[in-house]
């Protein structure tokens, strides 16, 4: 067995998720090659070539995949996957974005976001909103694979020391072109990858009272998320979502304020190692899953909390 | 310009499903049944641009079983103009389902395909960017704003760090993300007319593709359940249980 691991970066660092996918490689076993495409991405197939039990990392420095178009990234992995036996990416809106596409340029199914490997053809993920698990078994040669990296946790950054290899294969359908883009510009940790979570639903109120929790948020070094009913009514935009339709997260921490506990909300927190609720209303769902829930207003709570910390 | 609007059958949202006792998938016996959510964002985008006068016909298909046609005929009703059902009782994956709508690509030639970026069922996504493959086609996924003007389209996706903004060639592919628009509601009027509405009915055999499925459901077990914890009486006992009990902080 041979795993290609697609590596998720910003051509300048490699995302922590990357690691959680090397894990999942792992536990199907054999060989792990990690590929990074991007445009001067070099320190990243650096960074990659240290991960533990990589043996080799593919660089393919183009301008063709300097934003990851999934036209140009999903070409480039069929190819290279000639050579494996398991290609593997985080289910990120970049995985998600161009494995399909490769899965069907090599005429096999995708097995989307995985939370466990049972064995090479084997696999458990959640379905109808994580409400159901199914345990599902590919019969294609070659498996596509995405990895949903809070199930896994991650192998160590440090220890390997694989072969950096220049991959001069330049795909570009030229079908595609990037405008622009808009990225939340914050000192915060990333969602995915925070030890801590804060998170706001409907009864903040507004935009402005998130204050409340980014003041918050800083004293504990947590990230700051939001209910899709927050997201929907405008306080906050929609990179803050944490749900079925937003970001999976798994924290040691993570405190809802103010969420009422839709399942929808659940479905993306419920791994998380301690859940915190606070709401003024005792009969919220999300009390039924917390491991300590608050009945309070969260305008007095919250304040006091930071104040207690 | 011709839009296709592939659609599927769903539980509804608003069901709850459960795991069958035997393991063997979710209960869908007697639940009700309705338009995957993201596939009626596609619909009510592609009614825009045809009000727009951007989109002169639009074509809805759906492959499923024969009660599919009720979805079809939803979104007739919701302003597509005609609409095919590829008739089978095969568990569709996504790559079956993408071969067939390829097939439908190449006889309809339409210029724009729009479609849920995942069905609430399986969860996939993988459908729209299959087809892309397939087709050769472009693909702007997880739309929240899709704008189309000579001879390309804009989409602005919805990507994890925040909004990325592609530019496409058509024909392209465009999957929706929930903040695209909001669906309307079917009037009475045009619930009628839609009966009156061509529908055609295939078979996987017609279009020459091969739907069996290559994943096979091992088993279906109920996620493990959270206990629920204990409610404390303040902010000072929340505190100490994180630090001293929890001790995540």
């Amino acid at each position: 067995m041979s795993v290609l691991v697609y590596a998720e970066h910003d051509n300048a660092a490699l995302n922590k998720v990357t690691l959680s996918v090397v894990a999942a490689a792992k536990a199907i076993g054999g060989d792990i090659t990690v590929l990074v495409a991007g445009k001067g991405c070099g320190a990243v197939a650096e960074e990659a070539a240290k991960i533990d039990g990589v043996s080799k990392v593919l660089c393919a420095d183009n301008d063709a995949y300097e934003h990851q178009l999934a036209e140009n990234v999903g070409d480039l992995v069929a190819e290279v996957a000639a050579d494996y036996t398991h290609v593997l990416a985080a289910a990120t809106t970049t995985g998600k974005n161009f494995a399909p596409r490769t899965a069907a340029l090599l005429d096999v199914a995708q097995v989307s976001e995985i939370s466990e490997v049972i064995d090479a053809d084997t696999f458990k993920r959640p379905i109808y909103a994580g409400n159901a698990i199914a345990t599902v078994k590919s019969s294609d040669a070659k498996k596509v694979i995405t990895v949903r990296g809070t199930s896994f946790d991650g192998v160590a950054a440090e220890g390997g020391s694989a072969a950096v290899e220049a991959l001069d294969v330049a795909k570009n359908a030229g079908t595609s072109s990037f405008v622009g883009e808009e990225l939340a510009k914050s000192d915060r940790p990333e969602l995915t990858s925070a030890e801590i979570v804060i998170s706001g639903g409907r009864g903040m109120g507004n935009g402005e009272n998130f204050e409340i929790l980014y003041k918050l948020a800083d004293k504990l070094g947590a990230g700051v998320g939001a209910s899709r009913a927050a997201v929907d009514a405008g306080f906050v935009p929609n990179d803050m979502q944490v749900g079925q339709t937003g970001k999976i997260v798994a924290p040691n921490l993570y405190v809802a304020v103010g969420i009422s506990g839709a399942i929808q909300h659940l479905a993306g927190m419920k791994d998380s190692k301690v859940i915190v609720a606070i709401n003024k209303d005792e009969e919220a769902p999300i009390f039924q899953v917390a491991d300590y829930g608050l009945v309070a207003d969260l305008f007095d709570a919250v304040p006091e909390l930071d104040g207690k910390l | 310009m011709k839009v296709l609007v592939p659609i599927k059958r769903v539980v509804d949202y608003n069901v709850k499903v459960r795991v069958k006792a035997d393991n063997t998938g979710v209960d869908l016996a007697n639940v009700k049944m309705a338009m995957n959510p993201f596939c009626e964002i596609a619909v009510e985008e592609a009614v825009r641009l045809k009000e727009k006068g951007v989109v002169t016909e639009i074509v809805a298909v759906s492959i499923g079983p024969k009660t599919a046609q009720e979805q079809l005929r939803t979104a007739m009703a919701l302003g597509a103009d005609r609409s095919i059902l590829v008739e089978t009782d095969e568990d569709v994956q996504p790559l079956g389902i993408a071969k067939a709508l390829k097939a439908i690509v190449d006889e309809e030639k339409p210029e724009l395909v729009i479609l849920g970026k995942q069905a609430i069922d399986g969860d996939n996504n993988q459908t729209g960017q299959m087809l892309a493959a397939l087709t050769g086609m472009p693909q702007g996924t997880f739309a929240s704003e899709v704008n189309v003007a000579d001879g390309k389209v804009k989409v602005t996706r919805e990507i994890d760090g925040g909004l990325q903004t592609v530019e496409l060639t058509l024909p392209a592919v465009v999957t929706t993300d929930l903040r695209l628009n909001e669906p309307r509601y079917a009037s009475l009027p045009n619930i009628m007319k839609a009966k009156k509405k061509p529908l055609d009915t295939k078979t996987a055999a017609d279009l020459g593709v091969d739907l069996t499925p290559r994943v096979t459901t091992v088993s279906v077990e109920a996620p493990a359940e959270r206990q629920a914890g204990i409610i404390v009486g303040s902010v000072d006992e929340l505190v100490e249980k994180l630090k001293n009990e929890a001790k995540v902080i």
